[in-house]
């Protein structure tokens, strides 16, 4: 089932308008729907109330398991499944599976962490997400709210009197 | 009234832009047709990329006997090459992620494209390991897959195999990490383009939408991606050391040589990265995006790696005299004053003495100086490679196997047929996404650029 969003939206053109808007807006108990900008606004994460990714943490679970495929592959291959002698060294020879313990560690954090985070944000190749403002990706700041948790005229009007340079209606594909 | 700027540092971006005109600046380039000086350079790469790949299928063909390599000097041309593009594929990420990492904010001007030319330049440098096995059809034996052969696994302790993992993996990340980096520009083109291109944008932007949440896990991912490729862009190179390192001809197995190929590589890497941002530069009208300022740290970073291999070359010299061993002694006589001395004094005086120049602050910001000396250097640091490689094999244990090697117009075809795919690559990308992060420089504009807002801003410049 498609739902629909019927989203109110303001925009500005400045960092700090947008970051007093949503303060604003938190203080008086308004369900934002989300922010978009350009750029990374920084401090706003902690005024709109979003919590810490934990993509960290998975990268390490990741590196984890590149360490753990790469380390007991090399030596379950050289010890048990076909050991033999290079150079007159043991066959369990630690410290040359060091690098590629290193390299399978970064390559595993680095391809799942980057597969997490566009499954997590709903993004892929050929993902056609409804875009909200096409100024967004230029030079505008947006804050919108859900007609569902907000009712739209108080919305329009608290918008306006928050500095919003204009105050648009858009319904997004949910 | 005039802009605010800091007034300690000078800004990164000029001529009092907002943020839709860096938009319009930096994405417009790839909405028109063609300059005429595009299509100027395009036709000789596409020419030299051709030769190339007829001299491979020569040699795939008829047999490495096309090249000159003999039974002493079995390390030529071929590796030289290829040590040489690893080397250069070195600067993006080291722009990206060491830079990102230390807080640099001039690495906005220049991460883009210096992160496309390493990708660009790994490809190069991974064709040559790839047809110097002779029997490429035979490649995939060096991945450890189950197989019918018992299964026979490669051989986990071999420095040749480490560099197997270690350049797959770096190419992987560096992949990751400068598509991850496109996004949010991509998005910008799909959001101005119509018809088919706006299609094929929406495609590749991943469905981009600008969201807080996007942005807030977009930058965790990019800062640790770079925590992840510093210490890889450290270990790639080492690891191409230990190829020579690990091995025990005289001249070859040093413990210097980690760190010394590390700062080389980060050298040649910046004057390449110089080298190609200069040109585009100027034929993109990009002046108020990579400033002098851009220019000159990438030059201090080019004296400090420039005097750090110096260093490395006469302790190596030190070394060998101070360790007593007469055969070590000798290795390096003959690297100086043997068959091979022109590169050997070619690669003294492009690597140590030339950096030297950048002490002066005026040659730092002279763009046509630093031009000539970034080429100057690549060429340096080729010789480099070659004095490594193929002067030490030269003079190996027995004098009745020493040899002499040049390459034959094959090598020759196949080294230039790297430039033509480099610069096919480089030049299609410069035309199909913005050489400068859009985004990024956005996000310096009011803290690094000259509409500097901060607690110490200067009225009026």
């Amino acid at each position: 089932m498609k739902k629909r969003k019927d989203i109110v939206y303001g925009v500005y053109s400045e960092e700090h308008d947008i970051i007093e808007a949503v303060r604003e807006a938190r203080s008086k108990g308004m369900e934002i729907y989300d922010v978009y900008s350009p750029i990374p606004i920084h401090g706003l994460d902690p005024v709109l109330g979003l919590k810490e990714s934990r993509l960290h943490i998975a990268g390490f679970i990741y590196g984890l398991l590149g360490t753990l495929t790469a380390f007991l592959g090399m030596s379950w291959i050289f010890t048990r499944d076909w050991p033999i002698i290079f150079g007159g060294k043991p066959h369990w020879a630690v410290p040359s599976f060091i690098p590629i313990t290193f390299e399978l560690t970064v390559l595993f954090a680095a391809i799942g962490m980057t597969v997490s985070f566009y499954v997590v944000s709903g993004m892929g190749f050929g993902v056609d997400n409804d875009v909200l403002d096409k100024r967004i990706s230029d030079d505008k700041f947006c804050l919108a709210f859900d007609n569902d948790e907000v009712d739209s005229a108080e919305a329009k009007q608290f918008l306006q009197s928050n500095k919003a340079e204009e105050v648009l209606e858009k319904t997004l594909k949910a | 009234m005039s802009a605010p700027v800091s007034s300690i540092r000078e800004p990164l971006v000029l001529g009092h832009k907002t943020y839709h005109d860096i938009t319009e600046d930096l994405v417009s380039p790839t909405e028109k047709a063609p300059p005429l000086s595009w299509i100027l350079v395009f036709i000789p790469a596409v020419a030299l990329l051709s030769l190339g790949t007829f001299a491979v299928y020569w040699t795939i063909y008829v047999g490495i006997g096309t090249w000159n390599l003999n039974r002493t000097i079995n390390w030529g041309w071929d590796i030289t090459n290829f040590v040489w593009w690893i080397g250069i594929g070195h600067a993006g990420t080291l722009i990206s992620a060491i830079l990102l990492l230390f807080r640099q904010k001039w690495r906005t001007g220049v991460n883009r494209a210096a992160e496309a030319m390493t990708i660009f330049a790994v490809m190069c440098a991974g064709l040559f390991p790839m047809i110097h096995m002779g029997r490429i059809w035979n490649a995939m034996f060096i991945f450890p897959y189950p197989n019918t052969r018992g299964s026979l696994w490669v051989n986990f302790n071999s420095a040749l195999l480490w560099d197997v993992f270690a350049i797959s993996t770096y190419f992987t990340v560096s992949l990751l990490f400068w598509y991850t980096g496109l996004v949010p520009d991509l998005a910008t083109i799909r959001d101005r383009a119509k018809g088919v291109r706006k299609k094929i944008y929406s495609f590749f932007a991943l469905g981009w939408t600008g969201s807080a949440k996007h942005w807030q896990r977009w930058e965790y991912l990019a800062l640790i991606l770079a925590g992840l490729a510093t210490p890889l862009v450290l270990s790639v190179h080492t690891i191409v050391s230990f190829d020579f390192a690990t091995g025990i001809v005289p001249g070859w197995h040093t413990t210097i040589f980690p760190p010394y190929f590390v700062a080389g590589a980060v050298f040649s890497g910046f004057a390449m990265v110089l080298t190609l941002m200069l040109i585009v530069r100027k034929v993109l009208g990009l002046q108020e995006y990579i400033t002098i300022a851009h220019i000159e740290s990438m030059n201090k970073v080019i004296l400090a790696t420039g005097s750090i291999v110096g260093v490395a070359y006469i302790t190596e010299l030190f070394i060998s005299w101070y360790s007593g061993y007469v055969y070590e002694q000798a290795a390096f006589f003959n690297r100086a004053f043997g068959v091979y001395w022109w590169s050997y004094f070619g690669m003294m005086f492009a690597n140590v003495v030339s950096p030297q120049f950048f002490w002066s602050r005026k040659l730092r910001r002279n763009v046509t100086f630093t031009f000539f000396l970034s080429i100057l250097i690549n060429i340096g640091m080729w010789f480099e490679r070659f004095v490594i490689i193929a002067t030490t094999l030269a003079r190996d244990f027995l004098p009745s196997s020493w040899s002499y090697y040049s390459p034959t117009w094959i090598e020759i075809s196949i080294y230039l047929g790297t430039f033509g795919l480099f610069f096919t690559m480089f030049l299609i990308f410069a035309r199909v996404a913005p050489v400068v992060a859009v985004a990024e420089v956005k996000h310096i504009l009011k803290t690094g650029g000259d509409q500097y807002v901060g607690e110490d801003a200067v009225k009026g410049h």
